[in-house]
């Protein structure tokens, strides 16, 4: 087997070294009659080609996302072959979480210096070195407002991407804390101040919102502050930070997104990267590893993980947070993607974003059965169609476009199959919008 | 050669790098504001539909062209051990090979360009290598469900025990049932994920001989228990041999038997989670189906489940009716827990996981769980007359557990001891963990390494500690001397912590 450097005869003499004459010796504590006394039902091993062949059939049963106006929460951007490229060097990829400064000093300091790019991007103070994904990283804000706060209700907005709404739901009924849940808000309208009371520990705001509203979340802010409450303000697409008035500039206790959008591929909804930021002064109620920086014995500038005294393998059952991987290596995509934009290249991508998505408004709006429903937007905005918006995008797939998300998709029986939601990346070309406005007046 | 203690950072050449090894500043430090590496055209003339909420005022993101941000993670690349250039006998960790037939594969269009959110008529090959995935999991294992969807081991661990509160809901016994037994030799993410739920963590201690004894359960056990967390094969390297009985008991107290997988690595193959009566387990596939841990993630911590909790899975799940495949991304009408991640977990280690196991097969794997534990024994009896084992001369599973009684009285710590392997080329074992064992030093060399690389690294050790003995204290306490960095101030970074970058 060619991933197996033992051969027979090694291991002929490293039984001998051990002392026992077979390795099934070896396995004396595990009771009998729990051990196989056959090989199991599965196939045998197979060659590299053989494997590749396989898998390729696999991949062609799905349609790859070209000509698709797909987002809500996960959005196709282009990826700079450098990005991939780097991220596939062996020091970075086969390297275990930095336990050894001395020798991971490369990982750390991509770590300090993505830590500083998201704090930079959120406008917030400091950043941790990654989550899982925007939506646990939302969940990990509302446990750590609760830490904060000693409340345990959070208010969700209605503009809240509903599964990331699910996630926070999930891990607070398990958790005994308590979640109100604002009902669907697709013209930014609600009124999330009514619902902060002295109860309530934090605000979890989206902007812009799962159906691409804007939000300004400076009085929402002021709402949650005179009554002790923390506002924590969520994104999902990491580029309309390029061109959007940071949460932090609004007053935001606790910033967390998904950074999927740079430097990382679309993957059927993961590997993705958690980005979490907040404010200085709570720095000890973050979760997840910190990377800061130091000296070393020689008294050269040198970064170690850091304040580990909150994480699990010291403080264990007294942790701020169970994590222990995060992503590190989509970290590290999404900072090298970074680096190469450079403040320049993430405000020129984020108004070819807009201006994508502001042109395919504008092609649909004269469009009879269908009503572009949001007055300001990134990338992305929510379409009222004439009948049902899921069966609109499976014809409209038939004819080689993925035209967005259905609302009904992600909110099942909420009145809402009449909308769907569409975004448009600078990776879309006019023959793209062409085919899309063919495609919908042809399945109208 | 130039005693760097003292000569605290004492240039040795004039550009302060020396030959291969660069010093490389901070992006801060040499990216410009006005500079990228991006070449993006300006959209022609639009009407802006963002309001007012445009951003206003520098962001603070410096660029650099193509070139020189190559070389910048080039630079910062060289300064990493890694599991391609050595060994990276991290217990715990199973730091084995990662074949690039899974890179080449994750990377497939068909892969990586799908969107989690396209119609599931558009994605019928990702549900049915989600699918042929589990069935590799599900006969591995023994068990009747899978939920795919957690991210890495930790979230597995939420996972399972949050379908062990469903099962206890569903019993009407959540309020009364609020302990969870767990092991003093357990991984941290153990008691942290309980404790995050709200159970109360009661510690059951081990027996001398490392291992937990099913009359420590008995004693612990009682009705107000929801489950155990069980490491097996457990964090001291050891199999536990009255697993089949612990499991009886707690079962018999109306409890759940969580397994902590993340030393699947001994068994894959060899012996079935599901005949020992696990009810809920989670397995790393960055450790053992190969995916690399990228420096500390992404990983992934599907959690096989028995019979008993699988209704309770959370969403989404794959559902196969009549022919057809489909995932379930809801859970109303169903018992499902709910959901864990935003979408329906990580795809992309998905594709390396079956990578690995089509390329070894059932029998390759269980080859290669053997080639792991012989792997372990063989460093354990070429280094047992040089250093010391905690609970005697035993035969281990995948990984040696030493404690540091062989140091005692020569000046050196395991810390010491661990620095020293970095300068002889190593990356260090992982070192005072397990808690229960006084300088642990816990070593998983992985089916990876062939004999020669083996027989390198034992005599490297054995030389290590005969020179311990021997009192050259010096250089283990000023070790390491030969790595990009000397040792770090960890105290000086926890006690004004410097995160981010101020120019």
């Amino acid at each position: 087997m060619r991933y197996l450097p033992l051969t027979d005869e090694d291991r002929a003499k490293m039984r001998e070294a051990i002392g026992v004459a077979t390795i099934d010796e070896l396995y004396a504590d595990v009771p009998k009659d729990v051990l196989l006394k056959a090989p199991l039902d599965l196939p045998r091993g197979a060659p590299e080609m053989e494997v590749e062949r396989r898998l390729a059939a696999l991949a062609r049963e799905n349609v790859p996302a070209s000509r698709a106006f797909l987002g809500a929460g996960a959005y196709r951007h282009h990826i700079p072959a450098s990005v991939d490229h780097l991220i596939q060097r062996s020091e970075f990829l086969t390297s275990y979480t930095p336990y050894q400064p001395e020798i991971s000093q490369g990982t750390l300091q991509v770590l300090f210096e993505f830590q500083t790019q998201v704090a930079a991007l959120t406008g917030m103070e400091i950043a941790n070195a990654s989550m899982y994904d925007g939506s646990t990283a939302c969940a990990e804000a509302a446990l750590m407002a609760h830490r904060l706060t000693k409340r345990r209700k959070a208010v969700l907005s209605g503009g809240l991407h509903p599964h990331y709404a699910e996630v926070v739901r999930t891990i607070s009924r398990f958790a005994g804390d308590e979640v109100v849940t604002l009902p669907p808000d697709i013209f930014a309208r609600e009124d999330v101040a009514a619902h902060i009371d002295a109860d309530v520990s934090c605000v979890i705001v989206q902007t812009p919102d799962v159906f691409g509203n804007l939000r300004d979340l400076s009085p929402i802010a002021e709402a949650c502050h005179a009554e002790g409450a923390l506002l924590v303000a969520v994104f999902t697409e990491a580029v309309s930070l390029g061109l959007l008035t940071p949460p932090g500039a609004f007053g935001a206790d606790i910033v967390v997104g998904e950074g999927q959008s740079l430097g990382n591929p679309l993957s059927f909804g993961g590997p993705y990267v958690g980005l979490f930021a907040t404010k200085r002064e709570h720095l000890r109620q973050t979760p997840g590893r910190l990377c800061g920086e130091t000296a070393d014995a020689d008294g050269r500038r040198s970064f170690v993980l850091t304040l580990s005294a909150r994480e699990q393998h010291i403080r264990r059952d007294k942790a701020t947070s169970n994590i222990c991987t995060n992503s590190g290596l989509c970290a590290l995509a999404f900072s090298i993607h970074l680096t190469l934009l450079g403040e320049t290249g993430l405000r020129r991508l984020a108004r070819a974003n807009h201006a994508s998505a502001v042109r395919l408004a504008e092609r649909l709006a004269p469009i009879a059965g269908v009503d572009v429903l949001n007055d300001a937007f990134f990338n992305e905005f929510t379409l009222r169609v004439r009948g049902d918006a899921a069966a609109l995008v499976e014809t409209m797939a038939a004819r080689g476009v993925l035209a967005g998300v259905p609302v009904s998709r992600l909110l099942p029986g909420a009145g809402l199959d009449d909308l769907l939601i569409v975004a448009s990346t600078e990776v879309v070309t006019e023959a793209d919008r062409d085919a899309f406005v063919a495609a919908i007046e042809g399945a109208l | 050669m130039l005693d760097h203690a003292n000569h605290p950072a004492a240039p040795e050449t004039f550009s302060g790098d020396r030959g291969l090894d660069h010093e490389e500043p901070l992006l801060f430090e040499i990216g410009r504001a006005d500079v990228t590496g991006v070449d993006i055209a300006e959209p022609e003339p639009f009407a802006s539909r963002l309001g007012a909420l445009e951003r206003k005022g520098p962001i603070g993101l410096p660029g650099l062209t193509e070139p020189e941000a190559v070389r910048h993670y080039i630079r910062l690349s060289r300064k990493n051990y890694s599991i391609d250039a050595g060994l990276y006998p991290l217990g715990s960790c199973t730091m084995k090979h990662n074949p690039r037939l899974g890179e080449k594969m994750a990377r497939l269009d068909g892969f990586a360009d799908i969107h989690p959110l396209q119609p599931q008529s558009t994605a019928r090959g990702a549900l049915a290598l989600m699918e042929e995935l589990s069935r590799f999991l599900l006969a591995l294992t023994n068990m009747s469900a899978v939920a795919l969807s957690p991210k890495a081991g930790a979230h597995g661990e939420l996972c399972g025990l949050m379908t062990i509160e469903a099962a206890l809901r569903a019993r009407g016994e959540a309020r009364t049932r609020r302990t969870v037994l767990i092991p003093q030799s357990a991984h941290g993410t153990n008691p942290a994920s309980a404790a995050l739920l709200g159970f109360e963590v009661r510690a059951i201690p081990a027996g001398e001989d490392g291992i937990v004894h099913a009359d420590a359960v008995a004693a612990a056990l009682d009705d107000s228990v929801a489950a155990i967390m069980l490491t097996n094969p457990n964090t001291c390297g050891l199999f536990e041999r009255d697993v089949v009985e612990i499991a009886r008991l707690v079962h018999e107290a109306g409890g759940y038997f969580y397994c902590d997988g993340a030393n699947f690595n001994a068994i894959a193959g060899v012996a079935r989670p599901g005949d020992m009566g696990v009810d809920a387990m989670h397995l790393n596939l960055h450790k053992t189906f190969s995916t690399p841990h990228g420096g500390g993630g992404p990983g992934a911590g599907p959690v096989v489940l028995s019979a008993r909790l699988a209704r309770f899975a959370p969403v989404p799940f794959l559902l196969r009716e009549g022919g057809e495949l489909r995932l379930v991304e809801h859970a109303n009408e169903t018992q499902s827990l709910g959901r864990l991640t935003a979408f329906h977990g990580q795809m992309g280690m998905f594709v390396r996981a079956l990578s690995y196991l089509l390329s070894h097969g059932g029998d390759g794997v269980a080859q290669a769980s053997r080639d792991a534990v012989l792997a372990a024994n063989y460093l354990r009896a070429r280094l047992r007359d040089v250093m010391t084992q905690p609970f005697g001369d035993r035969i281990c599973m995948h990984e040696a557990l030493f404690d540091d009684s062989f140091l005692k009285g020569t000046g050196v710590t395991t810390l010491d001891f661990a620095k020293a392997m970095i300068d002889e080329g190593y990356h260090p074992m992982t070192i005072y963990f397990p808690l229960v064992v006084h300088g642990a030093m816990l070593i998983e060399p992985t089916e990876s390494e062939s004999k020669s690389s083996l027989d390198r690294f034992v005599s490297t050790l054995r030389a290590l500690a005969e020179s311990a003995k021997r009192g050259e204290t010096e250089r283990f306490t000023q070790a390491p001397r030969h790595a990009p960095r000397r040792r770090p101030d960890e105290t000086a970074a926890a006690r004004k912590p410097v995160l981010r970058w101020r120019g």
